[in-house]
């Protein structure tokens, strides 16, 4: 990485401010990224590249607010540079002045917290140590059962990455990251059925990571276990969510507070702010500084410091997430939940999500259980924002008596995303953090199988 | 635009934006060969995207993006190097064909490789005046002023209206260990209408969407007789979900209308009949050549050379001409979506189906336009088959998992079906299936083929490309409809 990422900011902030723009802010992403796939005992393919990304607001004076436009390019080349500064100005005269768009007024981060979101010492790593994590990882999932046959093999994925951040302002701002992965996906067949499922682990450091044998093994437990999976009665019953697929709850949930749906009237949940949305049972917190968490960054995407915000407090909606243009449509204050890649606008966006466990094991819930369904993947995109309705397809596990009693494929589940929460009864202790959002196992007390 | 390449050639671009020529660009592939590998190939990328977007009433934003870069990928056996650079200098070829052909041990003996050609591909799907990205973006503002306008006069009822315009520009070379110098621009364009209405009470909020788009002029999206229709749909059905029951849940008999639900095909079949599924035997449909999948009288295509559709290209992203593939014959699977790597190791020949979402990607074998071909049934004759089951007019999107075969796609705009008359709309719900098995409960197939309107993203391995889809009506006897009401 050689760029010296704020004197090009610099330039291109100058340049649009020549052109005639009010204000300005601009942002450069630079990452070398690793990925690499062992399939049985092959590498599959192995992917290496620096990237580089600059991205320009520009906002222009209008006779009722601010013309806003964003131009971005991987190019940058001097020249590229001043075109796609002189084009942001150009394109921004066009568009309609907005009363409410802008930079923020104030409020920037005057301090970067340093949240281990890279260990330096592992920086430059070695590619052939990461492929030897993916060779371990898919060496293990082939050998844990006769019946594993074949897979989609095992990934590494490594990314470094600086961010890079200016105003017109005044505010200059840069941090790095690091994020590495190992996932795993092998095959299984018996009796002409045929399973598959995964299992990854992720981190800011490679000494986060799983072990990569265990990576491989757990993936082989889980599609193993779907061997011999059939359909169910189309029935009511409560459902269980594991680590895996609860956490897709709270990204619907993500959706419906985000500040642009809430404003525009596009989510079930607008205007519903300090109303009882969820069962007493769920809290979520949004935290912007947890050490090391997979969403970190010491400031969002308009240089305003993150921080952490509670969402749902007991059931009640507690907080939007917010970014400045949809804070101060909504009449609030940013809740430093501004992301945006090099190429796009500032979005409220979560940075690390949770709701908070609770005490009981995931065996405790399906011992509690008398008949349901325990959900272990999830496809499908049927949940609409507007109206809270969800319908998804499911895999898991049927439960009678409190106890897994067979495998479960080809059924749907389907409610309310706001029952759903208003009817979860029961939380388990098993937080795990895959991504930047997290949920624990957890009980929606009654939804809708659909089946034979 | 002064350096506005000739529509089918992007060659004298690349050549003049970035000083390459052919003896450059073999020395890059020659760097490749220093190792013992089978194929290497370079993939050129200069695309330009902008889009302009309204809500509230205003048009808020306008945006550009350049996205330059070259991506060297070597191969031996099964094996890929791959490397990318957004940085397009013979320097940072070479440096990038050293990594990519890190994959192979060893060191080979010098070999030559020559590249020639007149770099056009043979099919022009897409041949244009204009390049979208150089339309005045007043003339984008206007358009969507306008759909602003004409949607809110639609109905009291109509509270938000969101839409888009985007339009893309898409330059490509590609060069090859084998001789291939191929280049194409591709232009891609869609409006995005979203709509969303609430009832007298404002208590009830429902959204209505519809995209169209293609490989063709946007100056076509401008036209009113375009785009009125589309701002109607979204309207007329974000005020009938307004009123729509509660789904039933179950297994019922399910007739699907023309057009987009030829989702279902793309989830159902078309994903598990891409070559590297097949290449590895994880596909639920591997090792079922020339067997029954579908029911007689079904035929299914995957055609890349359909005029100015949005999933059409003259050539694939590593060069091979598009074709038209037949997948599914009368009822029996005949034919996989190759890339070359795929092709080569199962002994078959490329289909044109390479594909990848940018430089920044390997290719892999990718549907392009996906359809059943017409029946002979009268759509009308189809519904007043169904005893009692649902009519899916309006599909969202879909899902599929490869192994089991089992898919998913989501219902916008559904009626019942009881006695073979439509009743009440529905509300939105999941449909679920499995691949291998669907097919063959087609018992009905309408005359009335239609392909969708331009809007299909198909993503893959974390890859985004564009598609197409297109169905007659047909009749599906017991799909799993995953509503609330038992």
């Amino acid at each position: 990485m050689t760029t010296n990422g704020a004197d090009l900011l610099e330039l291109a902030l100058a340049r649009v401010l020549a052109e005639g723009a009010a204000s300005a802010d601009a942002v450069l992403v630079e990452s070398d990224v690793l990925e690499a796939r062992v399939r049985g005992r092959e590498i599959d393919f192995v992917k290496q590249a620096r990237e580089q990304t600059l991205g320009i607001r520009s906002f222009v004076e209008g006779s009722k607010g601010l013309r806003c436009a964003i131009t971005s390019s991987s190019d940058l080349r001097a020249e590229t540079v001043a075109r796609i500064a002189e084009e942001c100005v150009a394109l921004a005269r066009a568009i309609a002045p907005d009363p409410v768009a802008g930079l923020p007024e104030d409020g920037f981060a005057r301090e970067i917290p340093d949240l281990s979101l890279f260990a330096p010492g592992e920086h430059p790593f070695s590619v052939d140590d990461r492929i030897q994590s993916a060779r371990q990882a898919e060496a293990a999932a082939r050998a844990a059962d006769v019946r594993v046959t074949n897979s989609e093999g095992s990934q590494v994925g490594s990314d470094y990455s600086r961010i890079v951040y200016a105003t017109s302002s005044g505010f200059v701002g840069e941090y790095r990251t690091a994020s590495h992965s190992l996932f795993s996906e092998p095959i299984v067949s018996q009796n002409g059925d045929m399973q598959r499922d995964y299992w990854l682990t992720v981190g800011r450091s490679l000494s986060s990571l799983e072990d990569p044998a265990q990576v491989g093994r757990r993936a082989a437990e889980r599609a193993l276990r779907r061997l011999g999976a059939r359909r169910i009665p189309t029935c009511e019953v409560p459902v269980i969510f594991d680590p895996l697929t609860a956490p897709s709850l709270l990204g619907h949930l993500v959706q419906c507070v985000n500040g642009y749906a809430v404003y525009r009237g596009a989510s079930f949940l607008a205007g519903r702010l300090d109303e009882a949305i969820a069962s007493e049972q769920v809290t979520v917190i949004d935290d912007g500084r947890l050490p090391g968490g997979l969403g970190s960054k010491p400031f969002d995407a308009e240089g305003q410091p993150t921080r952490r915000n509670v969402v749902i407090e007991r059931g009640r909606l507690a907080s939007y997430l917010l970014d400045s243009y949809s804070a101060r449509k909504l009449e609030l204050k940013t809740t430093g939940n501004a992301g945006r890649s090099a190429a796009s606008a500032p979005r409220a966006m979560p940075t690390n999500l949770w709701l908070e466990p609770g005490s009981l094991s995931l065996e405790d819930i399906i011992g509690g259980t008398s008949r349901g369904l325990l959900v272990t993947e999830l496809i499908g995109m049927g949940f609409n924002p507007v109206t809270g309705d969800y319908s998804q397809g499911a895999v898991g596990f049927w439960i009678e008596a409190g106890e897994i009693v067979h495998p479960v494929h080809e059924v749907t589940i389907a409610g309310h995303l706001g029952d759903m929460l208003s009817s979860i009864d029961a939380i388990g202790n098993d937080l795990l953090w895959l991504g930047r959002v997290a949920a624990p196992s957890l009980r929606v007390a009654r939804m809708t199988v659909a089946g034979d | 635009m002064a350096d506005t390449p000739e529509p089918t050639s992007a060659l004298p671009f690349f050549r003049t934006q970035f000083g390459l020529d052919e003896r450059s660009l073999a020395t890059v592939l020659e760097t490749a060969f220093e190792r013992p590998i089978d194929h290497a190939d370079l993939f050129f990328e200069y695309t330009t995207q902008d889009s302009v977007s309204l809500e509230e009433g205003i048009v808020k934003s306008g945006s550009r993006h350049l996205e330059q870069g070259v991506g060297v990928r070597a191969q031996v056996g099964e094996r890929q190097g791959y490397a990318y650079s957004d940085e397009i200098t013979v320097e940072r070829l070479r440096l990038a064909a050293s990594t990519a052909r890190a994959i192979a041990e060893g060191t080979a003996r010098q070999r030559a490789v020559a590249v020639g050609g007149q770099g056009a591909p043979v099919h022009n799907l897409y041949p244009l005046a204009q390049a979208p990205t150089e339309v005045a973006v007043a003339k984008k503002v206007a358009l969507l002023d306008a759909v602003d306008v004409y949607a809110r006069r639609i109905d009291p009822r109509i509270t938000q209206v969101m839409a888009s315009l985007v339009a893309q520009h898409r330059q490509l070379l590609i060069v090859a260990s084998d001789g291939t110098l191929v280049g194409d621009v591709q232009p891609l364009v869609r409006l995005n209408v979203q709509i969303i209405a609430t009832d007298a009470a404002g208590q009830k909020r429902e959204i209505g969407y519809q995209g169209m788009g293609g490989r063709y002029e946007l100056e076509q999206l401008l036209d009113p007789e375009a785009w009125k229709p589309l701002v109607d749909e979204a309207a007329r059905l974000a005020l009938l979900n307004l009123d729509a029951q509660p789904c039933p849940a179950g297994t019922m008999d399910v007739v699907l209308g023309p057009g987009w639900p030829g989702i279902l095909l793309h989830e159902a079949i078309g994903h598990g009949l891409e070559g590297d599924f097949n290449r590895k035997g994880t596909s639920a449909f591997s090792g079922r050549m020339g067997e029954r999948v579908a029911a007689p009288g079904v035929t299914v295509v995957d055609d890349g050379t359909l005029p100015n559709r949005r999933g059409s290209l003259n050539v694939d992203d590593e060069g091979t001409p598009t074709q038209r593939t037949v997948l599914i014959e009368d009822g029996v699977l005949v034919g996989y979506l190759q890339d070359r790597l795929n092709a080569r190791l199962m002994g078959m020949k490329p289909t044109g189906n390479g594909r990848r979402e940018s430089y920044a990607h390997l290719p892999m074998p990718r549907m392009t336009n996906t359809f059943m071909l017409a029946g002979n049934d009268d759509p009308e004759d189809i519904l007043r088959s169904v005893e009692h089951g649902i009519y899916a007019v309006s599909l969202g999107g879909g899902q599929v998992d490869i192994t089991s075969g089992k898919f998913v796609f989501s219902v916008n705009e559904a009626y019942r079906i009881e006695q073979g008359r439509l009743g009440s709309p529905l509300k939105g719900a999941t449909l679920i299936g499995n691949g291998p098995d669907v097919l063959q409960r087609v018992s009905r197939i309408g005359h009335d083929l239609e392909l969708d309107r331009g809007v299909g993203v198909c993503g893959k391995d974390g890859q985004s490309v564009p598609v197409g889809v297109g169905l007659p009506t047909i009749r599906v006897d017991g799909l799993t409809v995953g509503g609330t009401e038992g």
